[in-house]
Order: C-alpha cells, then structure tokens, then sequence
C-alpha cells in the first residue's frame, strides 16, 4: 500500500494489470454467463427465473463491497492522508452505485413472478434502497464541492457515518422477519442452495468481482490524470497572470 | 419559520387526501413525522452558517474550546430552538388529521425522545455543506437516508395506539439509543467536517 502512494507508480501498474484482468473477466464472464443460462437446470420450484439469483445476488455482494472499499479509503483519506484513497472512493461510488441499482432491478423483476409484486417495503429491500441514496450523496457532494482535497475529506467523513448502514443490510434478514429470505449461501452449518446452482453463482460472483476491480482501476486512472490536467491548468492561468502583471 | 413550514405541510395533505378521518387517523403518525422531518431539515443549513459567514466560527475554532464541544452546542441549540417547538406543534396538527387522543403522549414522548438524533445528524449534514452554493438540497439529500431508521422506530412507537395495542416500550428504547449514539458520535464528525470547511 505505502510504495502505490506514488500515483506514477500506480499508473505504471495499472497499465501493466489491465490487459490481463480484461481477458480475466471475458473468461469468467463468458463461463459465468453460460453456466447460468445453459448448464444449470432450472429450480424444482422457481423455474427459469431462478437464473435472475447468479446476477442478483453478486451485484448485490459487490454493491456492499464498494460501500465498504469507500469506507475503508475513507479512513485512508482521514487517517493516513493516503494520497491515493480519495481517488479510490470517489472512484468506487458510481461503479457501487450501478451495482446496487442492478440488484435493486433484478430483484425487483425476481420479485413480480415469486412474490407477486416488484417491491414490497421489507428490511433488506428498504436498506438496500437506503444504500442506494447514500451512494447518490456521496456522488452529490463529490460534484458540489470544487477544491479535490476538500471534496474528498467531506465525503470520506460522510461515507464513515452511512457506514453504520452496511451491518443493518447484512442482518436486516435475521433481525426483522422479512419477505426476503434470510443468507442462503455464507451461513453456519453450509449453503442451503444445491451444488448445480452453487457453482454458476460463485463464477459469476468472481467474475463480477474481476469487473468491479477492472472498471475501479480504470476509473482511477481516468481521476489521476484529470487531477494533474486540472493542476497543469492552474499552473497556466497562474503564470499567466504573473506574466500580466 | 419551521413552524409554520410544518403547519403548511399537514394542512395541505388533508386537502390532497379528501377529508376522510378514518383514512387521515391512520396515517396521521406517520405525516406527522414526516412533516416534522421535512421542517427541522428547512432550518438545519443555518446551524453554523452564519456564524461561518461573518468569521465567528473561525475565532472559536482557534480559540481554547474543543471544537466537538462547540458542534455539540450548535446542534443541541437547533434542538431546543427548532425541536422542541415543533413537538409541541405536533399535538395540535394531529388535531387535524383526527389523531386519537389516546395516541397524543406517546406521540409527545416519541418525538421528545427521536428530536435530539435529528438535530445532531441535521448538524452533521449542515457542516459538511457549509459554503457551498444550493446548499440546502444538498443537505437534504444527504442527511435524509440517515433518518430512515429515526421515521421507522418514530411512527411505529405511535401507530399500536391507532391500529390496536402492541409493544410501546421497544421503538421508543430504540429511539432514545439512536438519539444518544447520535449526541456522543455527531459532534465529532460535525467537527472534522467544520476544519475541512475552515481550511
């Protein structure tokens, strides 16, 4: 972590990890995909739209897992003034934000033919949704706030206080006797969904997890060099004014 | 100017609605404390901002009080000019939607207990919006998802004496917990945000 606080270096590796975890994620988004529509057999009581879990539900772990990554670069930001942590979090929000509204969606669609309505006002689905809006503040107060390094204190103190959200999500199902079913896969005593459903629902979870680290690390890239334009920018119309005056 | 932002609130549902009191006295927790919400969130931007505009906050962030300290004042202030009129307010608004009467100390005692968290995460808000421009919707935007849990607990310690009899006692623990945890947590984001702006 400390020798990727030079941005150079960063880059430098981020343009060498590219083209490998591209070809990584075809590879298992290819097999991810083709197992969940072609190989595993369709559920004894759902059907067909069983399949909607092996996109559902990893959108759903990566929409946690980008509200965590922000949270803990948010402590890298206030903390270790960690020079690349603020690109990491703001970077994070979008690519957490399109996931979480992914699982959002497809739940929804899951939920007209199982339980007969798009949405019910349940404990995982409201916190969900909740997750959602502090994803859109987040975003918001990056836009709103013009100085970077203001920008990015502001919302890592903001990230830090939602983070309180991404507990009551995990345990909204144990906590409150929900419609949505209770953790089926990370459970004591080992997943209650079968090995021909299992299997398919772990490679798309990889591979969402490959194109999540994939479009971050692109989006970091994108960030740092809009940060050194804007820099060089600024340079400019200093100097320029110097020169005036 | 809250108070009558929420008098304007609850009188213009009803008239949206249609005057059935049946329907108005099942919902009326409910509008109630989304009204409130709604009018403490109007006046939240101005918990420091115009100490931050003519310099004040400035000279007490340099000066020998600890800045949490300081936070945690403004935003108890905004609880007892803003929070506190505004739940005495409500009984008399629930008048009007035909609350029970029955329902009116547990709704006091509710909004007592739920007030303090919404002032302190108000303050939260309000800080890390200080200075910018539109600041105001902003704020909502941020500190709205973080009264969901204060709206839930808020309307359910109510809705048993419309509905029928339940537990009382739990949703209002709950909210006593969430104003305390939010009175000892707040002010010290509300501090970190405050020497973000000030820098």
């Amino acid at each position: 972590m400390i020798s990727l606080a030079n941005p150079t270096r960063f880059l430098s590796l981020v343009g060498a990890v590219v083209p490998w975890l591209t070809a990584v994620v075809v590879i298992l988004l290819g097999t991810g995909l083709y197992l969940s529509f072609f190989v595993a057999p369709p559920d004894y009581q759902q059907g067909e739209t069983v399949r909607i879990m092996f996109i559902h539900v990893p959108a759903a772990w990566l929409a946690l897992f980008g509200y965590s990554l922000i949270a803990i670069a948010a402590l890298g930001t206030l903390i270790w003034r960690h020079p690349l942590a603020d690109v990491a979090a703001k970077t994070a929000a979008p690519i957490g934000a399109t996931f979480t509204f992914i699982a959002l969606v497809t739940g929804s669609l899951w939920g007209k033919p199982m339980w007969g309505t798009y949405w019910v006002w349940d404990a995982r689905l409201t916190s969900m949704l909740v997750l959602f809006l502090l994803y859109l503040g987040l975003i918001a107060l990056w836009q709103a706030i013009e100085e970077p390094g203001r920008a990015g204190r502001a919302a890592a103190i903001l990230a830090l206080v939602g983070v309180i959200n991404v507990p009551i999500i995990k345990f909204s199902v144990d906590w409150w006797n929900t419609l949505h079913q209770p953790a089926s896969v990370f459970r004591p005593g080992g997943p209650t969904i079968d090995p021909s459903l299992l299997t398919p629902l772990f490679v798309m979870a990889a591979a969402f997890t490959a194109l999540f680290v994939l479009l971050h690390l692109i989006a970091m890239r994108a960030e740092i060099l809009r940060r050194r334009v804007r820099a060089l920018q600024q340079t400019q119309v200093a100097r320029a004014a110097m020169a005036e005056a | 100017m809250a108070l009558g932002f929420y008098l304007i609130v609850i009188v213009i549902i009803p008239l949206g609605l249609g005057p059935n009191l049946n329907l108005l006295a099942r919902i009326a927790p409910g509008i109630l404390w989304v009204g409130l919400l709604l009018a403490a969130l109007l006046s939240a931007g101005r918990i420091f901002e115009s100490d931050y505009e003519d310099g004040t906050l400035d000279v007490i962030a340099t000066g020998p009080l600890p800045l949490p300290v300081v936070a945690g004042a403004k935003c108890l202030a905004h609880w007892v000019a803003t929070g506190i009129p505004l739940v005495l307010l409500a009984p008399v608004l629930g008048l009007l939607l035909n609350l029970p009467l029955s329902a009116f100390p547990s709704l006091a005692l509710a909004m007592l207990a739920g007030t303090p968290a919404v002032s302190f995460i108000a303050g939260i808000g309000a800080s890390l919006t200080l200075g910018l421009r539109r600041s105001g919707l902003l704020l909502a935007l941020l500190v709205v998802p973080l009264y969901v849990p204060i709206l839930i607990f808020g309307v359910s310690s109510v809705t048993p004496y419309v509905s029928g009899p339940n537990s009382l006692w739990q949703p209002l623990l709950i909210l006593c917990a969430l104003s305390l945890a939010s009175i000892v947590l707040a002010p010290f984001a509300a501090a970190a945000a405050l020497r973000n702006a000030l820098r």
